[in-house]
């Protein structure tokens, strides 16, 4: 028996509880240190616990995320749709759910994506915000730079922090 | 319009923009010396070299009035020094009323039209954008064709990197065209443009034989298959000859197709063609002269 089994056996939970804040689950492994960066998580004062490979009935293995004592903006949720599209956000006070946030994907982002084309100005000037329009295409979301119109898949977004 | 519009992308300019664009484009053609910017300033601004379109400019900026400022390659320029594009399109910008702009890098013009003061227009940015090149081709269909609606286009060569097929696919979408795509495989009109017909409701074909559908175009637009596009060099060798065309094969085609191609022609265009009445892509580039000086008669919001 697995010590994930195990622990499920036992009652255990994987990553502690934590009294307040907030809960990023269902994360795909892949995707939990774009997380982790974009939310600059690995420079807050907050106390964080995560882990990863997880089982998960919904998508197979996932990452969790816990932040103690911290709120995300709705501009941050939306963020983390890009990255990590089956992740679930919930609001923990007291040790209990107090809400759960749907995570919308935004329209248009600014300043944490890199575009994928090394020829865009955007990867030679310094100082320039990266600017996207966000788009769904053939299912999977795609972004358009504003400045050389070339196409970042979701695959390739790779976070600036 | 706007105080301060640029042109950067064919995609800032609505259908109607470029219908205005035609009737002056013709307006400019019957009379050609119309000194309407005169004691304006324009900066051309060619951050790498490109002989034809900076003389292209620079003839439409002398003849509407204009004076030219500027420089055709960086050498000798603060850019050589390491000098950002921000402060060199800052500084530049309080020199001039309007900077015509060709840059290496892609996204380059958008960016500077943020950073000027004065408007932009995009003389090529890197692989991105060419929308004077644009307007051109489509007021070249215009002048031999009598209108731009269903026109039966037939683009030939490098469909998967040439700018100029991309743009040209964009604007006569407006339009309603039929496209015929003839490529080698490896260089076929990347999906996201067909499937940017698909859902407008346009009809594409796809083919790699140049001599299939071409009884049916009213266009012909050819592009250069280049050898460095080719992973394989042997898959080039094999396809290269495929996309000559010469001037027997053009026995067939209709009464009123002509021969366009953005210029330079190497080899993908025979010289026996040259001498064949559908051969425009001469003709082609003396219209870039009136083309260009619409656009920044309209941008100046003096016609």
């Amino acid at each position: 028996m697995s010590q994930q089994q195990d622990n499920h056996k036992k009652g255990i939970l994987e990553v502690s509880a934590i009294e307040n804040g907030t809960v990023i689950d269902h994360i795909p492994p892949t995707s939990l240190f774009k997380v982790i960066k974009l939310l600059n998580l690995d420079s807050t004062k907050h106390q964080v616990t995560f882990g990863t490979n997880l089982k998960s009935k919904r998508i197979g293995t996932k990452a969790i995320i816990k932040i103690a004592d911290k709120y995300c903006a709705d501009e941050e949720i939306s963020y983390i749709s890009l990255v990590a599209p089956t992740a679930r956000l919930s609001i923990i006070r007291d040790y209990e759910v107090a809400e759960k946030r749907q995570i919308e994907v935004p329209t248009y982002v600014e300043g944490f994506v890199k575009c994928g084309n090394p020829m865009c100005v955007t990867n030679h000037e310094p100082h320039i915000k990266t600017r996207f329009d966000v788009f769904t295409r053939g299912g999977e979301l795609a972004l358009r730079c504003k400045y050389c119109e070339k196409i970042t898949t979701q695959e390739q977004i790779e976070v600036i922090r | 319009m706007k105080e301060k519009q640029s042109l950067v992308s064919i995609h800032d300019f609505t259908k109607e923009d470029i219908l205005r664009i035609m009737e002056l484009a013709a307006d400019f053609e019957a009379n050609p010396d119309q000194r309407l910017l005169y004691g304006k300033v324009v900066a051309s601004l060619f951050f790498e070299p490109s002989t034809r379109t900076r003389l292209s400019f620079e003839s439409a900026i002398n003849r509407l009035g204009a004076r030219v400022i500027g420089f055709s390659e960086v050498n000798n320029t603060s850019v050589s020094k390491g000098e950002t594009l921000h402060d060199t399109i800052t500084v530049i910008s309080n020199y001039c009323d309007m900077i015509v702009m060709r840059h290496p890098i892609e996204g380059a013009a958008r960016y500077a039209s943020e950073v000027s003061k004065v408007p932009v227009v995009n003389a090529g940015d890197g692989a991105n954008q060419h929308p004077s090149q644009t307007l051109l081709d489509l007021y070249s269909i215009l002048k031999t064709q009598g209108r731009l609606d269903n026109i039966n286009i037939m683009m030939v060569g490098d469909l998967k990197y040439g700018r100029t097929v991309h743009s040209l696919l964009e604007a006569l979408s407006h339009f309603k065209a039929e496209f015929t795509f003839v490529s080698p495989p490896e260089l076929q009109m990347p999906t996201e443009y067909k499937m940017q017909l698909y859902e407008r409701g346009i009809s594409y074909y796809e083919t790699s034989d140049i001599m299939e559908r071409m009884e049916m175009a009213d266009i012909i637009y050819m592009t250069r298959v280049q050898r460095e596009r080719f992973s394989d060099i042997m898959e080039y060798e094999r396809v290269k000859n495929a996309y000559i065309l010469h001037n027997n094969m053009l026995a067939k085609t209709k009464p009123n197709m002509k021969i366009l191609h953005p210029l330079p022609r190497v080899n993908e265009i025979a010289t026996d063609v040259d001498s064949n009445p559908k051969a425009y892509y001469f003709h082609q580039t003396e219209n870039g002269v009136y083309t260009r000086m619409a656009i920044m008669a309209y941008l100046f919001g003096v016609k």
